[in-house]
């Protein structure tokens, strides 16, 4: 033959014993620390093209910054490698099931990024003549149509950045409208089931917050309701479904005793997954609603935001909506930027979540109205899916049926000496972000599990099977895989006490 | 459907194993008679068909990059490296929530503290918030915190507040008995926008809020304006709508502020017509559990290794319900991240000489604009943004200017409706202004005019 | 003389003065301590007023003035080690000192065995 000495070992050999060694770059294989930028990088690097400007004479006052301001720059190749380092560190709705309940993480489709980035939505500014935005104008106009016809509501209030600031929209219509009639109220009941922003908002309003008890059934107590309806109450706000997964189903008794009360029925709508295409709002007595659209029309959740949180009206609302907003006229559209004084006012400069408007109409014409029928009907069947399938081994906290996400809690846990807070950090360890949990608060450590529809059912039967396996292993008293977990994530559980007690907020150079 | 995975066998086995024949069972509750309405809307579209429906709308638009662009007035174009938008991109960043369970967030974690950190630098003050969602809801958070720290009610706007910003702290404060005292806008004379902010400051005044540089673009010293304030026992807000200024500007921290709230939209994130913007908020630190929205804080884990949490979660609502410093519940991360990798690639350096170029591109507009009749600039300071009071109404003339495709700056009529500024012009020029694009601007000016 | 509330404060009546704080009962139930907010010395309460906050990491309670009375004194060590709550709520750990403006309001208040019969039924 003719001599070859390219042979190398191709097989895998024997099994590795040694892998507990340090390595001495501080990495781990395809795991990479990464340090803060600020001991990366210094004052006098950068990684972008500084323009020459040669002197000449300033006309800033003399109030020149001669202090240092110590932000570290970095090459862009080490930028680079710096924030795909850290992205590795995350989970996301892109890596597998998140299934955390009241916040519907469904695929953010990557068609509604390309539509936000055209030129003619992203490079526009909000005060150019509104002759040259036209189509912004008309897109606009596009999505409060959808909006309101999903609803059967009349009138929408696009501009509110997120879900919370929808809620004070929506909060403050009502007072407008109270003001408005010479009936000016003290108190706004909410049901203790209900997410922290609303009794903020009414607090923030104004309004004494008093809660209103639920049945067994864990649904509005409608009697005791009708009892705490005086003509101190301004409004009720509920979410329905609410935030037990579950649909009011004497929501239109609900919304008349309100109305007899002379009251106003705000519906939190960070739920409207559950119901789009099923049932209209509108048609049960809302009086004002807001939209998550970071939740419900899939713009992406960002690691904690943006968001943007339409409000829709009803006739009795609706002369108080806040400015700017978009009429149709002769000539197409046009900008309505001041408020008359019915209108509750300015809530936001400029217009809006418009990056957010361009993915969430995107997302809706795909979808088309017979997709978002579907889509609800998905969230829901795959919801009921997990609590059918997994009612044996944990305690769902009421009877079936649920709607888009299953509420269960701890009592499958009892002297287990597993918590619901174990239960979760050892999901993490099967590969899954956490459900919710604690929330809501009216269940003994509550986990709230909202599968979206975004789920196929190979996934689902996967997570399903983990979850079973970690509530028999619970029950056999297997306490270390939980007690310690997460094991496998890049990070351990963190010392939240030590971050509360002492407060490090920034970077110091001192440290 | 191409965003919805489960297939007909696959939703009739799972209807089995739940035990119900059809997915309306589900649906029980709903009334019968209102459900499964009548939806007058389009039926589903396929992504083609989408895209050349929205490539057609957004066609009707006038992009700023495809011509001469001088508007501002609180948004601005800056160059944005393309590395930012690729980075935010990611699905582990772009698709992530927001890091409650921090051991597998510790990306998001990690940027939030860099980015608290860059903010408090640029500000010049001890700490910053992981944002908001904009300048003007921070600013009336700003003044909403300066009520909970001092335990007075009245709040002075000064002139050279944005009108948006002003009009969102009075409609958020309506309802409450806060006294909310707006002084008049005065563009020909910046220094007495700043004597009646200063003169109005008296025992029962809560904070001062100066917008520095200026809606017209003026930039001051506001030290004295700090002096008054805090012998009065107020606080000092500083409102800054273009956060590009504080690369050649003394921070308002320098110059006595006890609050700074800013628009950080011209660092890595673009116009988009208004939003998603990005709310900066700092303060010092004796002020820290006053602050409103999240914090996130350095800690270790269990096996000592650093690491980063969102912490002093207690002021907020879904801890403290009707007792939180806001009801906010998000913030603006993915803008945030953006400006935090923008920031990172222009770093001390890159920031001081693109500000630098931006004043310059504005001294050279200035420069320009002298040489036409009907033109009177206004300002004797300014950072990348001036006013001029011309011979004409100025809606009128940026309408036709419009037509001959030069976006030539924001009439002081559409903040400022009826308050007789209808011949005042507010121009920004940005270190993407070029040479062409002042000269188109002035042969425009001269035709117009 | 050692009383207790139904709301888990403790006092410690020594004359005029009561030294107050949370129960051991409540600060296990709170998590760990990261923060007390204090009242001001000199301030006066009604019973039933919210006097303090004392916040875990994810929670915050009020404390409630047990009794009618002026502030006399409060527990400095908490800003710098609010842990002490936890590791010590029945004594070093206590909240603050207040001068009983009427005594009587003392007499409806629980012992210690009340107390734990109280919690007792609780769970």
């Amino acid at each position: 033959m003719s001599m070859n000495n390219q042979g190398r070992p191709t097989s895998a050999g024997a099994a590795a014993e040694n892998t507990d060694f340090e390595s001495f770059s501080g990495h781990k294989g395809l795991r990479l620390a990464e340090p803060l930028i600020f001991e990366l990088g210094s004052t006098e690097t950068t990684g972008v093209d500084v323009p020459e400007v040669g002197k000449f004479e300033m006309a800033i006052g003399g109030l020149e910054r001669t202090s240092e301001i110590g932000c570290p720059g970095l090459p862009e190749p080490d930028a680079v490698r710096h924030y795909t380092r850290l992205s590795r560190r995350n989970y996301g709705i892109d890596m597998g099931v998140f299934p955390l309940g009241s916040c519907t993480m469904k695929h953010n489709p990557r068609l509604n990024e390309k539509m936000a980035r055209l030129p003619g939505f992203g490079d526009i500014h909000p005060l150019q003549p509104k002759s040259t935005v036209r189509g912004a104008m008309q897109l606009m106009d596009e999505l409060s149509h959808w909006l309101c016809t999903l609803t059967g509501m009349p009138a929408v209030a696009l501009s509110p950045k997120a879900g919370a600031h929808g809620e004070l929209c929506g909060v403050m219509a009502i007072r407008s409208a109270l003001e408005a009639r010479g009936d000016a109220r003290e108190v706004i009941l909410c049901p203790e089931s209900a997410h922290g922003t609303n009794p903020a908002t009414a607090a923030f309003c104004g309004y004494k917050v008093k809660a209103i008890p639920a049945k067994d059934n864990g649904r509005v107590d409608l009697e005791a309701l009708k009892g705490a309806l005086d003509d101190t109450v301004a409004a009720v706000m509920l979410t329905n479904p609410n935030t037990c997964g579950l649909f009011e189903n004497e929501i239109r008794d609900i919304a008349d005793a309100i109305h007899a009360a002379g009251a106003f029925f705000y519906c939190d709508g960070a739920n409207f997954n559950a119901i789009m295409g099923k049932a209209r709002p509108g048609d049960l007595g809302v009086d004002a609603m807001h939209f998550n659209l970071h939740k419900t029309f899939s713009t992406p959740h960002g690691g904690g935001g943006p968001g943007s949180g339409p409000v829709v009206f009803s006739d009795a609302l609706k002369a108080h909506v806040p400015v700017p907003f978009v009429v149709k006229t002769d000539e197409g559209f046009d900008l309505v930027e001041d408020a008359d004084d019915k209108s509750m006012g300015r809530l936001v400069a400029y217009h809006g979540q418009m990056g957010m408007y361009v993915r969430a109409l995107s997302y809706m014409l795909s979808h088309g109205s017979d997709g978002i029928r579907q889509a609800a009907e998905d969230a829901v069947l795959n919801a009921n899916y997990v609590l059918a399938s997994l009612g044996d081994v944990m305690t769902a906290s009421f009877d079936g049926p649920c709607m888009h996400e299953a509420l269960f809690d701890d009592r499958f846990l009892k002297d287990t000496g597993v918590t619901t807070l174990d239960f979760a950090k050892a999901m993490i360890d099967e590969g899954y972000h956490p459900m919710t949990m604690y929330f809501p608060l009216v269940v003994h450590g509550a986990m709230l599990i909202e599968p979206t529809e975004s789920e196929s059912k190979f996934n689902m039967d996967q997570f399903i099977a983990s979850m079973r396996g970690l509530a028999l292993e619970a029950k056999a008293g297997n306490v270390d895989r939980f007690n310690g977990a997460p094991y496998h994530a890049p990070w351990k559980r963190l010392d939240e006490t030590q971050a509360a007690r002492n407060p490090v907020l920034r970077y110091s150079p001192e440290e | 459907m191409r965003y919805l995975p489960l297939t007909a066998t696959d939703r009739q086995a799972m209807l089995d194993k739940i035990g119900v024949r059809h997915i309306d069972e589900l649906f029980k509750d709903i009334p019968s008679d209102v459900l499964n309405p009548e939806i007058d809307l389009p039926r589903f579209k396929s992504e083609m068909e989408v895209e050349r429906y929205l490539s057609r709308m957004a066609a009707k638009n006038t992009a700023a990059g495809s011509v001469p662009f001088f508007v501002g007035a609180g948004a601005y174009k800056h160059h944005v490296p393309a590395t930012v938008d690729h980075m935010i991109q990611r699905g582990e960043f772009l698709t992530a929530y927001t890091p409650y369970q921090p051991e597998i967030a510790q990306g998001t974690l990690q940027y939030i503290f860099e980015f608290q950190t860059q903010v408090a630098q640029l500000t010049g003050m001890d700490v910053a918030n992981a944002s908001m969602y904009d300048g003007s809801t921070g600013c009336s958070e700003a003044v909403m915190m300066a009520r909970r720290v001092t335990r007075k009610k009245k709040a002075i706007l000064a002139g050279s507040l944005h009108a948006h910003y002003a009009s969102v702290v009075a409609t958020t404060t309506q309802f409450t008995d806060d006294v909310i005292e707006r002084l008049a806008p005065n563009p020909a004379d910046p220094e007495a926008e700043l004597q009646a902010a200063i003169d109005a400051i008296d025992a029962d005044t809560s904070c001062v809020v100066f917008q520095n540089p200026g809606v017209f673009g003026s930039v001051l010293d506001l030290k004295p304006l700090a002096e008054k304030a805090h012998e009065n026992k107020a606080l000092l807000i500083v409102v800054v709508t273009e956060v590009m200024s504080l690369g050649l500007i003394e921070s308002p921290g320098e110059m006595g502020a006890d609050i700074v709230v800013g628009e950080g939209q011209s660092i890595g994130n673009g116009l988009n017509f208004g939003g998603p913007y990005l709310g900066l908020f700092a303060t010092n630190q004796k002020f820290v559990r006053q602050m409103p929205g999240r914090l996130c804080g350095e800690t270790v884990d269990a096996d000592g290794k650093r690491g980063f949490v969102l912490t002093l979660s207690t002021r907020e609502q879904h801890i403290r319900r009707e007792k939180a410093t806001s009801n906010i519940c998000t913030n603006s991360g993915l803008c945030a991240l953006a400006f935090t990798i923008h920031m990172t690639l222009l770093g001390e350096k890159g920031l001081r000489g693109v500000s630098l170029a931006n004043h310059k591109a504005a001294v050279d507009l200035r420069d320009a604009l002298k040489t036409v009749d009907g033109v009177e600039v206004l300002n004797s300071t300014f950072f990348n943004e001036l006013s001029v009071k011309l011979s004409k109404d100025a809606a009128t003339v940026v309408d036709a200017l419009a037509d001959k495709g030069i976006l030539a700056g924001v009439p002081a009529s559409r903040l400022y409706p009826g308050e007789g500024l209808d011949d005042v012009l507010i121009l920004a020029a940005t270190e993407t202004v070029t040479a062409d694009d002042i000269s188109a601007l002035v042969a425009g000016l001269k035709e117009v005019l | 003389m050692l009383k207790f509330t139904e709301e888990h404060e403790w006092l410690e009546v020594e004359g005029e003065i009561a030294t107050v704080g949370i129960t051991d009962y409540a600060q296990n139930a709170l998590g760990d301590v990261v923060f007390v907010e204090l009242p001001e010395v000199g301030a006066t309460y009604e019973k039933g007023d919210e006097v303090s906050v004392v916040e875990s990491v994810k929670a915050a309670s009020e404390v409630y003035a047990p009794l009618a009375g002026e502030i006399v004194e409060v527990n400095e060590a908490l800003e710098g080690e609010p842990g002490l709550v936890n590791s010590a709520a029945m004594d070093a750990g206590w909240f603050f000192k207040i001068k009983i403006a009427d005594a009587g309001e003392l007499d409806d208040m629980m012992d210690e065995t009340a107390y734990a019969e109280f919690i007792e039924g609780l769970d």
